[in-house]
């Protein structure tokens, strides 16, 4: 009878762990997807990983802390409450970002893709290596309103953190340098670089006419700014906005003191345009053709203007729709649907 | 065979993990405590209890008060050099950390000690970090990325911030913000490093150099630099704070 029991009780016992594994096997990583892979064309990365070194449970932690509200001072407000996967983990559809308590900042939530060839972070530059960035919106009082100290006292609390520290860094030590680390893990590994354009530059995909022209028209007007195949130069520029005076933000020059600075802002990379809507950095524009519009017919001139914008000139509709067509091919929809990067507690 | 490959494998473990510094070729190792003592021109520096003037006879309580020290270098007559690669924050508040002790200095004969007031520029652009260097110290700006060199908070009447509270934040990596001060020492009386001995030295920190020479600091119109702008007026006037005692 007690060896029946015994018996029972090891059956059970393979049943639950069969379905953990299975579960588990959603979302799981292998060495094979932490490989950091340079895109053909792409330059050398700026943040290498070197102090860093990626692990599939380093990741795996990542991608757990990204997901999780604990991180916020009320545990309502997660990093992916603002940056959704499906929209290159930017805010769909929202012009400035929300914090706890329905609070609202001044700021366009930007896309986190492609981070490691970046220089600076945030759209003024302020922040100058990758790993430091989320202590902004952790610590912001108007986004997550959280100290890094209490978070790192919250995880510790929790068995589950404890265990995952442990199997990411091979002992208890839990402290904000291994949570920012493994933050970095997993957001640069977020790397797009499937788009159809990627695919017709390989000769793997073709383009329409309309594409074609729009293709030719973006590196005549737009890249200059805008250069392939990150679609930024990582440059501060004044795009020529009409500068909101509710928001009273100037930009870059809030960081550096220098009023030849004020009113620019970082140029944002075109990949995955079609899902990082509104546009600009305070959002003010929800489609491309507004953006478009303000390129042709709504500079405002002054002082720090950037040239590259005034020399645009204006575009004819034809123009606008086929540059708009070209942008369109920018989505890469093997990076919105990686599932790597899918919200690891959903089933 | 085996145990010829222990003794390898132990002399390559040696030779990984002593560490080096510049010019050492001694191979017997002292070391040095350094005990920063914190004072108010002629008052010993109390937090919120005592009360001081400055310059101006606007009198102030002191709340808080820490900073970095870095990048110390013990230098011998003939030039050799010590370098220590550790960072501490000093902190007022807490009596261990105004002791620090240098370990692994080649014997000799030191006539002078040089060190940072805050983070070289290389630390301040190394992401996440740990130790004095934790970004949970409260010494670090996340939304203009850079350490905090140091922290002077307290009280004054004059102070026309909420409050009445004065706040001085400095720090600044960058030029032509830059606020790293490095302050050089000569030991009047060489400090001799021996061997398996740990040698005392005494720093004494005048406070009131904060607010004082070459500008001085008048809590009616400057009781707030928070980021990196003004933040060089106070760290000229800090860079001389420190003196050895004999």
């Amino acid at each position: 009878m007690k060896n029946k029991f015994i018996v029972l009780i090891i059956f059970s016992a393979c049943i639950i762990l069969l379905s953990f594994a299975n579960n588990a096997s959603d979302h799981s990583i292998s060495k094979k997807d932490i490989e950091l892979k340079i895109p053909k064309g792409f330059p050398k990365p700026i943040y290498d990983f070197k102090n860093n070194k990626i692990s599939p449970e380093g990741f795996i932690l990542g991608r757990k802390l990204f997901y999780d509200p604990i991180l916020s001072k009320d545990s309502s407000t997660s990093c992916q409450s603002c940056h959704q996967r499906v929209a290159a983990f930017a805010h769909i559809d929202h012009t400035l970002s929300h914090g706890i308590d329905g609070k609202i900042g001044t700021r366009n939530v930007p896309a986190i893709q492609n981070m490691i060839w970046k220089d600076t972070y945030m759209a003024d530059g302020g922040v100058n290596n990758m790993e430091v960035q989320p202590i902004n919106p952790l610590t912001n009082p108007i986004e997550m309103n959280e100290s890094l100290a209490h978070i790192i006292f919250k995880l510790k609390q929790k068995k589950e953190y404890v265990a995952l520290f442990k199997k990411a860094y091979k002992d208890t030590i839990i402290n904000s340098e291994r949570l920012l680390k493994s933050l970095a893990q997993f957001t640069g590994l977020m790397i797009s670089a499937n788009s159809r354009y990627d695919k017709y530059l390989s000769g793997k995909d073709t383009f329409s006419i309309q594409e074609k022209s729009g293709l030719q028209l973006f590196r005549a007007k737009c890249s200059g700014c805008h250069q392939e195949p990150l679609f930024t130069d990582n440059s501060y520029r004044n795009n020529g906005l009409m500068a909101d005076s509710s928001l009273n933000d100037i930009g870059r020059g809030r960081i550096t003191k220098i009023e030849g600075d004020n009113f620019k802002f970082k140029v944002p990379s075109l990949r995955n345009i079609e899902m990082t809507f509104p546009y600009m950095h305070d959002g003010r524009y929800r489609k491309l053709k507004d953006v478009l519009n303000h390129y042709s017919s709504t500079i405002s001139h002054n002082k720090t203007t950037d040239e590259d914008v005034t020399k645009i000139g204006s575009l004819s509709d034809k123009e606008r729709k086929d540059i708009i067509a070209f942008l369109l091919t920018l989505t890469d929809k093997e990076f919105l649907n990686d599932k790597r990067f899918v919200d690891p507690n959903r089933k | 065979m085996k145990k010829r490959g222990y003794l390898l494998f132990g002399v390559l473990l040696y030779f990984l993990t002593s560490p080096s510094h510049s010019n050492a070729q001694h191979s017997s190792k002292g070391m040095l405590s350094i005990t920063f003592f914190h004072y108010v021109d002629s008052l010993v520096l109390n937090l919120d209890s005592t009360t001081y003037k400055n310059s101006f006879g606007q009198a102030y309580t002191v709340s808080n008060f820490k900073y970095y020290i870095s990048n110390i270098h013990l230098k011998q007559a003939d030039g050799t050099e010590y370098i220590s690669h550790d960072y501490f924050l000093i902190n007022e508040e807490e009596e261990k950390s105004k002791k620090i002790v240098l370990t692994h200095i080649p014997k000799g004969n030191y006539t002078s000690i040089s060190y940072m007031i805050g983070v070289d520029s290389l630390h301040n652009c190394s992401g996440a970090q740990s130790g004095a260097l934790d970004e949970t110290n409260g010494m670090f700006w996340a939304w203009n990325t850079g350490y905090i060199f140091l922290k002077l908070e307290g009280k004054s009447s004059f102070s026309k911030s909420p409050g009445n509270i004065f706040e001085y934040h400095i720090g600044g990596y960058k030029s032509p913000a830059n606020s790293i001060r490095t302050v050089l020492l000569k030991l009047e009386q060489p400090l001799l490093i021996e061997n398996t001995k740990t040698e005392a030295m005494k720093i004494k920190v005048n406070v009131a150099e904060i607010l004082k020479t070459p500008s001085n600091i008048d809590f009616t119109k400057m009781s707030s630099v928070t980021d990196t702008r003004n933040a060089s007026i106070i760290a000229d006037n800090y860079k001389d704070m420190f003196i050895i005692e004999k």
